[in-house]
């Protein structure tokens, strides 16, 4: 083995490559969440729509998809190898545990959220990317020039209750993987610093784990509330 | 007090153990948790049965050895404490407390509570140690070291080799102790010659060892006797990483 796949066998390389991973996740939800707040704009969905076209047409960020789908692969296929090889690491179980009185649980099953997230991934790659890139979506005309009406696709999805109702309680588990990932994947590159690791815990916890997943969680619920008239 | 023990028994490593119940009658509050075994193990021999074999030696917390998985936690419900600094007042009259060894497949049961810490040694043995002679106690005075550094260093070097890290984390993972070992040599200067090559084999020992990986739980510096910091694991980490990109080892 070369120096490169011993250092990536080896569990810290492995923790590296989730950090890597899972830290670039963490930029592309701020792109992800930013763009998308064009739907609470009132304008039919023009503004969001013309956002979609920008994001499937840009080369720059067509070639930074390839990275995050990637990076969604790795990450979930690294966490498996990393489970089970923790799992194995205490073949006998303690009878008794009592887990709660040192760590907190968010820290502790990091493995089921993220199973979580990725049956999240997959429903909401075939509800919108799939439609976008393989299925049939409505076209909308701007100023002549034609458009995938993605918005009304997207409207069609969170009319349902329960669709909506998926979506809130994935985000609250991006919210409970993030609380705890987001600074443990500073930690694994060594990254602990007395002036910086307090900005970033809070940066972890009010913008990662909260204000990010809330505002993700808001566009589905927003969107239902429209539909059945609550809002207008 | 009265308490109800249900106690791991194993005749050897390759055996089938089980969890047995006892009484105690008898107990005062003030005793140590490992003189309540004391007591159990004489109850035992006096009705011929085998006594509950434990590893024990200074019985005031410095040598690290009483390992006991007591109630779910480490060294039992105190924190920064040995089960042998443990005492019966931590618990009611009439508690069930479960005993039971470190489980871990790099600790290998020996016999019912003893468990096979020699892979820590091993991890030692792969690099934590200065190769060269560093004098004698008056030698060590000639260097001077400022007052923070030290303390960073004794912070670590208190590590007392227990295993209680790898007893309480879900994976097994023995990243504190290697954390501490290479951390109180590595802010020394006498240690720091070697401490990045040092941080690449004994990652490279602790992971032939069969120690899961580090999740950053914080579990293992909750239930550490001496309260070693995570700062030392992310230390270890920028050891490492640094190491393997910049070592000339290949
Ligand atoms: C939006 C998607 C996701 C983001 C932003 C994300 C982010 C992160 C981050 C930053 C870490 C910390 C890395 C470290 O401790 O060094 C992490 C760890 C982890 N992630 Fe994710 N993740 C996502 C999706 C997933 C998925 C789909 C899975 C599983 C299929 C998953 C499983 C895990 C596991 C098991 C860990 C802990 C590894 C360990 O501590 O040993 N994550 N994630
Ligand atoms: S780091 Fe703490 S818990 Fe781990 S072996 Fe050292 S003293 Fe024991
Ligand atoms: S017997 Fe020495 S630390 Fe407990």
């Amino acid at each position: 083995m070369s120096w490169v796949t011993q250092t990536l066998a080896s569990s810290l390389g492995r923790k590296v490559i989730m950090s890597l991973t899972g830290l670039f996740l963490c930029t592309f939800l701020i792109v992800h969440v930013a763009g998308n707040l064009q739907l609470f704009k009132g304008d039919e969905g023009r503004a969001f729509n013309e956002y979609s076209y920008f994001m499937t047409h840009n080369p720059v960020i067509m070639t930074v998809s390839y990275l995050l789908y990637t990076s969604i692969i790795v990450h979930a296929l690294m966490a498996l190898i990393l489970t089970r090889h923790n799992q194995a690491s205490r073949p006998v179980k303690y009878a008794y545990t009592k887990p709660e009185a040192n760590s907190p649980w968010s820290s502790r099953n990091m493995g089921i959220l993220g199973t979580i997230l990725l049956i999240f991934i997959v429903l909401h790659m075939r509800t919108f990317w799939y439609e976008m890139h393989f299925g049939s979506v409505p076209m909308a005309e701007y100023d002549g020039k034609e458009y995938k009406d993605l918005y009304k696709t997207v409207v069609a999805a969170f009319s349902q209750w329960w669709y909506v109702a998926i979506y809130v309680l994935s985000m609250a588990a991006l919210g409970f993987h993030l609380v705890h990932g987001f600074k443990s994947g500073f930690q694994t590159m060594g990254l602990r610093h007395k002036k910086y690791t307090p900005l970033l815990e809070f940066l972890g916890v009010y913008v990662f784990a909260i204000l990010i997943p809330a505002l993700f969680a808001a566009m589905p619920v927003y969107m239902f509330l429209k539909h059945v008239g609550i809002i207008g | 007090m009265k308490v109800n023990l249900k106690v791991w028994r194993q005749r050897n490593g390759n055996a089938q153990g089980k969890l047995v119940d006892y009484q105690l009658d008898n107990v005062s509050p003030d005793m140590s948790f490992l003189e309540m075994i004391d007591v159990l193990n004489g109850e035992l021999t006096m009705k011929g049965e085998e006594m509950i074999a434990f590893d024990h030696d200074c019985r005031e917390g410095i040598c690290g050895m009483c390992s006991m998985y007591i109630n779910g936690r480490a060294h039992g419900p105190q924190t920064g404490a040995t089960t042998c600094q443990l005492h019966m007042r931590s618990f009611s009259d009439g508690d069930t407390i479960v005993v039971e060894p470190w489980r871990a497949r790099a600790f290998p049961v020996i016999k019912d509570l003893m468990v096979d810490r020699s892979a820590f040694d091993r991890v030692v043995q792969a690099g934590g140690y200065v190769s060269v002679n560093t004098g004698s106690a008056r030698d060590a005075n000639e260097t001077l070291i400022p007052r923070p550094i030290a303390d960073e260093a004794m912070d670590a070097a208190q590590c007392i080799g227990c295993g209680a890290c790898v007893a309480a984390c879900k994976n097994a993972s023995a990243m504190l102790f290697v954390a501490a070992k290479v951390s109180h040599l590595a802010v020394l200067p006498q240690g720091q010659a070697e401490a990045s090559l040092r941080a690449e084999k004994m990652v490279a020992q602790m992971d032939a060892e069969g120690f899961g990986a580090c999740s950053f739980t914080g579990a293992c510096s909750v239930e550490c006797p001496k309260s070693i910091s995570l700062d030392h694991i992310a230390r270890l980490n920028r050891e490492y990483l640094g190491s393997k990109v910049t070592s000339q080892a290949i």
